[in-house]
């Protein structure tokens, strides 16, 4: 690919031929806004949210579908884009339930955002407003088609990216919704890339309604527990309790996708069937006790048994599940203090 | 993995074995798929299930189970036929190629077919797609390696790997999907009965004087026992008598969990440290509550060899102490203080230790550079997509490990159990989407489980029909080491004459099943092969499943 030189807001900048004015942008730090775009999904080029003026054309274009040419002159914000953007904010207000207060995506709304950036008051569109059903069935997925802005991220993630292709647009014009084949109740791999991709409150996690609003929390970046792929989890986290999992796009293996385990899986580390306290049996029952009493018990045995039978009578599972340094310091705590090698994990299983 | 996913698909034809990618290891099932539907890349799939995968494959070739080193062996043969081996590496990187040759060469699609059922014309055409694809590369996961010759079926499916020259490559490779989170960084660490840290064999001198120059004390340089082993020997005389087992259950995961349970009743003292009172840790004399993963700071080291962090999100319930705590404890009550003051410093010791860590240390990790072992270097590259990279994606690129591949060819051998009019199905074992493992952690949670509520048994539509079992019919399923009562599930999923459990269901465990039968080298139980019989118990058709059983 040749490199080609443009002009975005009276700079130079170096573009890849066959690149779009919105991917020099990006990569030069210029601020367009989108809705319907992501780079990981096949170009949509529906939200009309991107448009940028270039010399020399009669009207605004995309600048997400439009390719870099030769020299081109790009202003993206004239007085004329930014009407331009206005008008389709104050469209898809005009047909949006405005119900911010109890949506799980507030504060991390682009709708919410852009309304806010071009400062949109009051609305010139206040006709008759779509009546779709929400549809939450499925234990995971809340799909509240009211709050659609129809970009088709959904669709475009789980065809493309997932290959299951669960859900579709169907219907035309004012009608036209998203929905699966014969309008069924959602069943798929529930993987929610969907709702990792809906740029408002369309789609949102069942498990999440009502527990927090997204500035109450915490962000912590760890690793999924789960299957040996490893894929990177990003832990909503509100007061000690895990809310909600996402994940990152950049830098990470599974490039903000995973499956319903990951995603979905870590209602466990909350479970009020959660061991607290050591216990030891009694008379045959499993007792509450303190941890002094545990660890000098339990060290008390095993010297007990390795003195009465040799070190190669004791032994010790490590687990596949715990992280490498408490793996390093099981096997070290077996091969000093049991001073056996009689040491394994469950790999094998 | 030889390999890493930063450059899977640059492979043009996958071979999928033994592995239900899409369920098991979902996010490595959806970039393969992706490579084949937005690159034009070729899907070849052995297994014996109509897995997700072989929707989208080239072919897709049906053995019977346990019969995977006839299939290598037969799939080597045409290679070298055809003339499709790469002469210059077989003669540059390896040796051992002629005896393995002797033993290959009995295995004409003829003989492959009688053994594997799978009909010669496929075996022939497969073999071709891997043999003439420029980078080619192979994945398999337990399905493969969960037999009594479980090593062999692995030995043949890398000489096919040597013989075509799909090694050390981008888009190439012997790749092994390991299961669990951090199966990988457990044996990287060496808890292993004849292995210190980084895979150094106990018995060698020089690797004792390693660790016992960190350590400050004698270690023992006598090999040990395997699990499995270790609960064989339990109940005997000189056996293993008090046992201390960090989150694992083997009484979900054994196979033959009667004799087990025989067998974990027999100890004079067994410690279990985990977050719930599993199925082992009700056997327990002490139970120690330990911490989720969301509870600590640490590493896990995936498939990829890729060491990534941990990192406390939330603090653990009561009086829960994380696990590096408890052994330090306890390990000072039994004389040998160890005192860390933070993970990363475990880690820093660790490194010292095991020769394949030697540059990982959190300073690196919390920059998100993509950090592969070995890692001997701290030099830093990036990837073609942008990401840093430091240590080694790609093994074995100008050698291997040990210098020259060993070829190893081995005849196939039958599995230890075989249908017969008592036990007239093969029983196969292995997961789904929805849990994971013994369930302890996914049965615990509600979405999943209100998706994935109850134990099931895959079956055969046509064996279905003969003996007159409906779809979601409640039914026994016996072995000679016990029986199970679950729901049946008719699809054309398994292949006639063979069923297939997940094991996640503590209802209706599916290793009371399976056989205590083990590969000689490797110690692996045969989950995948055991006879069974199914009878229907006269508790009729139960509701259906709410969700297709697997969608998309
Ligand atoms: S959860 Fe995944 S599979 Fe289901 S509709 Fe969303 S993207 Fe598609
Ligand atoms: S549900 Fe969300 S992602 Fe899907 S089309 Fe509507 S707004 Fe876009
Ligand atoms: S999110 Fe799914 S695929 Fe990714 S590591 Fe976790 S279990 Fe594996
Ligand atoms: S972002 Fe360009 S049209 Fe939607």
């Amino acid at each position: 690919m040749g490199k080609l030189n443009i002009k975005i807001n009276g700079k130079d900048f170096e573009a890849e031929e066959g690149s779009t004015i919105l991917d020099v942008a990006r990569a030069n730090g210029i601020h367009i806004p989108t809705l319907c775009h992501h780079p990981q999904l096949s170009i949509h080029g529906g939200c009309r949210i991107c448009m940028v003026e270039v010399k020399g054309l009669p009207k605004p274009v995309t600048s997400c579908t439009t390719p870099v040419t030769k020299d081109m002159d790009v202003q993206t914000d004239t007085p004329v884009v930014i009407k331009q953007r206005e008008t389709v904010l104050e469209l898809l207000l005009s047909d949006h339930p405005l119900e911010c207060p109890i949506c799980d995506a507030a504060g991390q709304c682009k709708l919410q955002d852009l309304t806010h950036e071009y400062k949109i008051k009051g609305n010139r569109f206040n006709g008759e407003k779509r009546k779709v059903p929400v549809e939450e069935v499925n234990p995971f997925i809340r799909r509240d088609y009211q709050r659609c802005i129809q970009c088709g991220r959904c669709t475009r993630v789980c065809d493309e990216v997932r290959g299951i292709g669960a859900i579709q647009f169907a219907n035309r014009g004012f009608n036209t919704k998203v929905s699966t084949a014969g309008d069924k109740v959602l069943d798929c791999i529930f993987c929610g890339s969907c709702i990792q991709q809906c740029p408002v409150g369309a789609l949102t996690e069942k498990p999440s309604k009502f527990k927090y609003r997204p500035w109450e929390t915490k962000q912590v970046e760890t690793t999924c527990g789960y299957c040996g792929v490893g894929c990177s989890l990003t832990l909503h986290v509100k007061k000690n309790e895990i809310v909600r999992v996402t994940s990152r796009e950049d830098g990470t293996l599974n490039k903000g996708n995973l499956c319903v385990k990951g995603r979905y899986g870590y209602e466990f580390v909350h479970s009020d069937k959660r061991l607290t306290k050591p216990l030891i049996r009694k008379n045959g029952v499993l007792t509450p006790s303190s941890w002094e009493e545990a660890l000098s018990y339990t060290a008390r045995k095993f010297k007990e048994i390795k003195q009465r039978y040799g070190p190669d009578s004791l032994g010790g599972f490590s687990s596949a599940k715990c992280t490498n340094e408490e793996n390093y310091l099981f096997q070290k705590f077996v091969r000093i203090n049991f001073e056996t090698n009689n040491l394994d994990h469950c790999a094998r299983l | 993995m030889s390999n890493s996913l930063h450059d899977l698909d640059e492979a043009d034809v996958f071979l999928v074995t033994g592995s239900n990618t899409t369920e098991a290891h979902p996010i490595i099932g959806m970039q393969i798929w992706q490579a084949v539907r937005h690159k034009n890349k070729k899907l070849i799939v052995i297994d014996p299930r109509k897995i997700e995968l072989t929707k989208y494959a080239a072919m897709h070739l049906r053995q019977r189970p346990g019969t995977d080193v006839a299939v290598f062996n037969g799939l080597a043969r045409v290679i070298m036929e055809e003339g499709l081996a790469d002469l210059d590496f077989i003669k540059d990187r390896t040796e051992g190629f002629e005896e393995a040759k002797e033993v290959i060469m009995k295995y004409t699609p003829e003989v492959v077919e009688k053994i594997s059922g799978i009909p010669k014309e496929q075996l022939i055409e497969a073999a071709r797609i891997y043999g003439k694809a420029e980078r080619a590369s192979i994945y398999w996961a337990m399905g493969s390696t969960q037999h009594i010759n479980g090593v062999r079926g692995v030995h043949s499916i890398v000489n096919l790997a040597m013989l075509t020259g799909n090694i050390g490559k981008p888009g190439t490779g012997v790749n092994p999907l390991r299961g669990q989170n951090n199966v990988q960084g457990a044996c990287d660490m060496g808890c292993l009965p004849n292995q210190f840290p980084g895979y150094k064999p106990v018995n060698v001198p020089e690797n004792v004087e390693r660790v016992e120059k960190v350590w400050g004390v004698k270690v023992p340089a006598k090999p040990g026992l395997t699990l499995t082993e270790m609960v064989n020997s339990m109940g005997k005389e000189g056996g293993i008598k008090g046992l201390y087992i960090m989150g694992e259950n083997p009484m979900m995961s054994d196979p033959d969990l009667n004799h087990a349970k025989e067998s974990f009743d027999s100890l004079e003292f067994l410690v279990v440290q985990d977050i719930f009172l599993t199925e082992t840790a009700e056997l327990a004399h002490v139970v120690l509550p330990a911490t989720s993963f969301a509870e600590k700071e640490g590493t896990f080291t995936n498939t990829e060899r890729r060491i990534q962090r941990v990192k406390k999100a939330v603090n653990p319930p009561g009086e829960a102490w994380e696990d590096t705590k408890i052994i330090c404890a306890l390990s000072k009550e039994m004389g040998y203080p160890m005192e860390y003051p933070s993970a990363s410093k475990v880690m820093d010791e660790l490194a010292s230790v095991t020769p394949i860590y030697e540059c990982v240390s959190y300073e690196y990790l919390d920059k998100g550079i993509a950090v592969h072992w070995p890692c001997n270097s701290c030099s830093i590259d990036r990837t073609s997509c942008g990401t840093l990279i430091m240590g080694t994606p790609v093994l074995h690129e100008e050698k291997f490990t040990r210098g020259a591949g060993k070829f190893m060819a081995f005849e196939f051998q039958p599995s230890t159990e075989w249908p017969d009019d008592e036990y007239p199905l093969i029983l196969t074992t292995g997961r789904n989407l929805w849990h994971w493992h013994g369930g302890s952690q996914t049965r615990k949670v509600s979405s999943l489980n209100e998706r994935s509520p109850e134990p099931y048994m895959e079956l055969n539509a046509a064996d279905a029909k003969k003996m007159g079992i409906r779809d979601s019919e409640e039914v026994r399923v016996s072995s000679r080491r016990g029986e199970i009562t679950l729901k049946a599930v008719v699809s054309d999923r398994p292949t006639p004459g063979v069923v297939f459990i997940p094991w996640h269901y503590k209802e209706a465990a599916a290793n009371i099943l399976t056989i205590n039968a083990l590969d000689p080298q490797a110690k692996i139980p045969e989950y995948k092969v055991c006879s069974v019989k199914v009878e229907k118990t006269g508790g009729g058709q139960k509701e259906a499943n709410r969700y297709s059983h697997y969608p998309g």
